[in-house]
């Protein structure tokens, strides 16, 4: 039980693993996802896209197309008659505004970019088409790579411009840093890269848009983390005040960012709902979320690290360069990942100096999104390799070197370099605890005697501090145009007794139904049971951000908490007329008012609920109405922490890595629900091993996407990823309402470091360095054969 | 990922279905598990213009071990194969129990066809390399009547073999036990095709091996039989040397593709690494077999 609740009421639901109200209709196949619901007389959309990375359009014939029986109508460019794309801005002098076009009529930026829309009367009719819609091109040169993309003379990707960087930023600067890291007795210097992913949700992205002629309204049911901001995007764009554009997001399979931004079809469907008057629905399938939907994760980051005799860190230089790809994302900008490296890399590390240019680089590549842990995974890779390095150089222990390093309980609240304040965390006990759990002391034996039989066997820790609910404030120093932050939740009690919650985040999978409806069941004294939650939709929840960065229960069940408790205050408030008594002399638990110290004395919830709505002539004149209360909620964000840890045996002539063990020791404060938090963490974990071991989207010279289909690109299956061990600490947030901290993302942050420095202390006696992701069986058999001939070698 | 439009019929015996392949031309194919046909026509990598489905010919559904050979019905799902628990079957044919938990995941096993796969002839599946490397024989059967092709006839190419646009395997026989024989194959899932995979068997005698057989998977358009490692195995005393040597002989003479997955280093070094522990595995059935006894 923490401290810092101003809950009034004992916790009874919160940290119970309750089972998720959403299973049962999602494992039987019940739910509801947009392509579930159907409509009279709809209309399917199909995309002609383009075949080139990049490529002047020189004519769209769609005469063809339009003779494809079934189709109804073709829509290009041209027919758009100038309705903008997608400009999302940051209002900061070193960003470069560059405009999504939604059908392109001129400038082919990417291979899959979307050049005509098909209306027709089922989807195979749609995809014939699209299939007959004629492109003719004139190919530019494609610009696919970070070295070309900056390279002197290279075609700039937006014509007008006279690079391809969009953003480019230093901050923080340290005049005499450069001196540092020449003085200091120890300097890790590196260059790091990760691979191109797509959060590849299971549900890929979806539409259904319709006019609702009675209220002269547009109604788009999409399958989104963000609804009001879709609705903002959709207004704006068609040029349609926002009461009168309705978004619905109904069952969503996953999204993990790639949901959190304004995809071009979304508006397209809206657009041609209105212009048809009929329905219009759109499905993306597996190969066009893989080649036309956004991408994430692909960085390199030049590193130098300095540290004293006794492996302290002095001072880190970055040089950050974020391939964006072609275009901005709505609304974070090809911002979001540059800026979240520069600002949050020192990690869970005392950094006394700290240097950084982050730059978003723009290139023939479908445009990035923030995904699941943003630019994290990356950066904690690659401090995590460093400390790994220093150690190595010092001949220091692992866990030693992290130890001297990690900020300690004294030091909170801890400013880092960049001007982020961290909140208590448990950042030694959870390296302490892991080190114990994975038995790290006893490591070094066990290592050389492997290799004494010939096995490669390698123990990895990852260390990190992931800032979670993020709000107005935090957001408001990217300094984008529009600016999540704070978000609310309206409690309302019916006659009988029950209560609707709805709130503007917007879960996906996250089981938000059944941890708000705990929140609120234990200060509202009632069963869970009698709880609904909604979310998702801009007509029935109050307004909000939705879901993602890990915010929705710390904001969502902030605001949800404050006004359950503000509801409680009200039954209370009711009750004491029924029971005449003082508000102040009552409580609530199991569904009943008492008198506090006479149990005897009280009125059920649902008699307070019958009075208030239906047998008024019970309360004192005046008190008519209902039972209901808001609340918002807006907190400073908030850091969780965790330690990963994990055993690797690399067969050294496949160049098979194996994970043996995967323990995570996680702190998020208050759990609201350890199954769920267990989870995320589980499936964060499975999608961080993804990016150390299989996934790449890998694009070739000609800027095609070479691996298009699920069979190439890689996404690890239950046979892949191991069991993990997981064990919680709690160190309750001070400011969360509920004391949790965010976790939605911390899975995917702490694996691909703890898995590469696993990988490399299995090969520590080769000489090879394992700085690039994902890290391949290729690469690695052919880095230990050339070590084994040659030496060192940068994998 | 919708299929061009086609045109379905149903066949419910193998005659039946030869004379709608007749009847719908060179563009038909026939639909049994559907499990890589119906993947490809999603992606509109082929578009037949009429598919004859067979799935309900379940004569077609049988292993039978008859005194030296086996039979296999052409629409035996794997998993039959993988889940065999016939003693007379297993004692000479358990390396297509063994290989078959490398087909493709468990709801591809159930579907999935051993004809439909055959028919199918991608070069690194596990029963085209098995038929390669136990010389089975195709029984197809086409408007002239029942014809039998040899596996080294049969696969011409990626995705190719000899059978006729209007013929249909029905079953697909290995003539002789193979009891010490063994696939090995590197995916980097479990699941997929095996980026390089290897099939040996070896006839033995006390520790000398009398001949060999050798194929690898995933390194050229068919089954790939490589008589250079099979002579470097043939004559020689069992062991641990002259597999690998083995492996190497075959490292040298193939010409593997690149790609994403690997470089055409990296697949000969699979192939060296594979073929030894493929030896490997089929000489431990020897102990097996002699402790067994």
């Amino acid at each position: 039980m923490h401290d810092n609740s101003s809950s009034p009421q004992p916790e009874k639901w919160v940290g119970k693993s309750m089972r998720r109200v959403e299973d049962v209709r999602h494992l039987t196949g019940r739910g509801l996802f947009v392509d579930d619901i159907e409509r009279p007389w709809i209309l399917y959309a199909a995309f002609a896209r383009s075949s080139f990375g990049a490529a002047r359009i020189k004519e769209v014939t769609v005469e063809e197309a339009l003779k494809v029986p079934g189709v109804e109508t073709v829509i290009t460019s041209s027919d758009l008659g100038g309705i903008p794309g997608l400009e999302p801005l940051l209002e900061r002098p070193e960003f470069v505004p560059v405009t999504m076009p939604l059908l392109v009529g001129e400038t082919i930026r990417h291979a899959g970019e979307p050049v005509a829309m098909v209306l027709a009367s089922s989807p195979h009719a749609a995809e014939d088409g699209a299939e007959a819609v004629s492109i003719e091109y004139e190919p530019l040169e494609p610009v696919v790579s970070l070295d070309a993309a900056l390279a002197e003379g290279t075609r700039a990707v937006h014509e007008g411009m006279n690079d391809n960087v969009l953003l480019d930023v230093i901050d923080p600067d340290d005049p005499e840093l450069e001196k540092i890291l020449e003085q200091a007795p120890v300097v890790v210097d590196a260059t790091f890269d990760s691979g191109r992913q797509s959060a590849a949700p299971m549900e890929m992205r979806a539409c259904l848009a319709e006019w609702d002629a009675r209220e002269d309204t547009l109604i788009l049911h999409t399958s989104t983390q963000v609804p009001y901001v879709v609705r903002t995007a959709i207004s704006d764009v068609l040029g349609l005040p926002q009461q009168r554009v309705r978004v619905v997001a109904p069952d969503v399979g996953g999204g993990f960012g790639q949901k959190c931004v304004v995809g071009r079809e979304e508006v397209l469907v809206s657009i041609a709902a209105q212009r048809m008057g009929r329905p219009v629905k759109w499905t993306e399938d597996r190969q066009e979320n893989l080649t036309a939907a956004f991408h994430g994760r692909e960085q390199r980051y030049e590193a130098r690290a300095a540290f004293d005799e006794e492996g302290r860190l002095l001072a880190l230089r970055t040089d950050i360069v974020c391939d964006v790809g072609a275009y901005s994302c709505y609304p974070f900008t090809c911002g979001v990942e540059p800026l979240m490296a520069a600002a949050e890399m020192p990690g869970p590390y005392r950094l006394p100096r700290y240097w950084s240019r982050a730059r978003a680089v723009t290139t023939n590549k479908v445009p990035m999104a923030p995904y699941r842990g943003v630019s994290r995974p990356q950066f904690t890779f690659v401090m995590e390799r460093l400390m790994q390095k220093a150690a190595k150089q010092i001949g220091m222990d692992a866990v030693e070197i992290r130890r001297r390093n990690v900020i300690t309980a004294d030091e909170f609240p801890y400013e880092s370099p960049t001007g982020i304040v961290y909140d208590p965390g448990s950042y030694l006990e959870s390296l302490e605890k892991c080190a114990e759990v994975m038995d790290a002391s006893g490591w070094e034996r066990k290592r050389e005697d492997a290799r004494s039989e010939g096995r490669l066997v390698g123990l990895g820790f990852c260390c990190f501090a992931e800032r979670t609910g993020y709000g107005t404030r935090a957001f408001a120093l990217r300094k984008m145009a529009i600016t999540p932050g704070g978000d609310n939740a309206r409690l309302r009690m019916d006659p009988s007794g029950h209560v609707i919650v709805s709130v503007g985040t917007c879960g996906h999978g996250q089981g938000h139904q059944t941890t708000l409806a705990q929140i609120a069941a234990d200060q509202l004294g009632i069963n869970p049971d009698r709880i609904t939650v909604r979310q998702g939709d801009t007509e029935s929840t109050p307004y909000g951000w939705g879901t993602f960065a890990s915010r929705s229960a710390v904001i969502g069940g902030g605001a949800t908490k404050k006004a359950a408790v503000m509801l409680a205050e009200r039954v209370k408030e009711v009750a004491s007329h029924l029971l005449e008594a003082a508000p102040g002399d009552l409580s609530i638990e199991d569904g009943k008012v008492f008198v506090n110290g006479s149990p005897d004395r009280f009125v059920s919830v649902a008699k307070v609920a019958r009075a208030v709505h239906v047998e008024p002539h019970l309360l004192p004149e005046g008190e008519l109405g209902t039972l209901d209360a808001t609340a918002g909620f807006d907190p400073p964000g908030t850091f969780s922490n965790a330690t990963h840890g994990a055993v690797v045996e690399i067969d050294p002539e496949t160049g098979a890595v194996r994970i043996d063990r995967y323990v995570v020791v996680e702190d998020c404060g208050v759990v609201i629900n350890p199954m769920i938090v267990e989870g995320q963490v589980r499936g964060g974990v499975a999608q961080g091993i993804a990016s150390a071991l299989y996934e790449q989207l890998i694009y070739n010279d000609e800027g095609q996407l070479v691996t298009s289909t699920l069979m190439d690109y890689l996404i690890p299956t239950t046979m892949e990823i191991p069991p993990i061990e997981i064990f919680h600490l709690e160190t309750p947030c001070e400011f969360s309402e509920t004391g949790a901290k965010g976790m939605g993302e911390g899975g995917t942050i702490g694996a691909p470091g703890a898995i590469a420095n696993a990988v490399a202390d299995a090969l520590s006696h080769l000489g090879i360095e394992v700085d690039r992701l994902p890290i391949t069986p290729d690469r690695l058999r052919a880095a230990i054969k050339e070590s084994r001939a040659h030496g060192g070698v940068r994998l | 990922m919708k299929p061009a439009a086609f045109e379905y019929r149903k066949a419910s015996t193998v005659e039946e279905a030869v004379e709608q392949l007749t009847q719908l031309g060179d563009d038909a194919k026939l639909l049994a598990g559907g499990q890589s046909l119906v993947a490809m026509m999603n992606f509109r990598l082929v578009r037949p213009s009429a598919l004859v489905d067979v799935k309900g010919i379940l004569d077609l559904q049988y292993v039978e071990a008859n005194g030296e050979g086996l039979k296999i019905g052409a629409l035996t799902p794997h998993r039959w194969i993988e889940t065999m628990e016939d003693p007379g079957v297993l004692e000479g044919f358990s390396v297509l129990k063994s290989a078959a938990r490398w087909v493709g995941h468990y709801p591809i096993r159930t579907l999935g066809t051993f004809g439909g796969s055959i028919a199918h002839a991608d070069p690194s599946a596990e029963w085209c390399m098995l038929a390669t490397l136990l010389d089975a024989e195709m029984v197809v059967v086409g408007p002239g009547g029942e014809r039998m092709i040899p596996a080294s006839d049969f696969f011409q190419g990626f995705f190719t073999t000899a059978l006729e646009p209007d013929e249909m395997i029905i079953e697909v026989r290995f003539p002789e036990p193979a009891p010490y024989a063994a696939l090995q194959e590197f995916a980097r899932r479990a699941g997929d095709y095996g980026i390089v995979a290897a099939a040996v068997a070896l006839d033995l005698q006390g520790g000398e091996c009398r001949s060999a057989r050798v194929v690898l998977g995933g390194v050229s358009d068919v089954p790939l039989r490589i008589p250079e490692a099979e002579q470097v195995l043939e004559g020689a005393d069992i062991g641990q040397e002259v597999f690998k040597e083995a492996g190497q002989e075959a490292a040298k003479v193939i010409d593997p593709p690149s790609d994403v997955q690997g470089t055409a280093e990296y697949r000969r070094d699979l192939a060296a690494t594979l073929i030894q522990r493929a030896l490997t595995e089929a000489v431990a059935k020897v102990k097996e077999a002699a402790d067994a006894r």
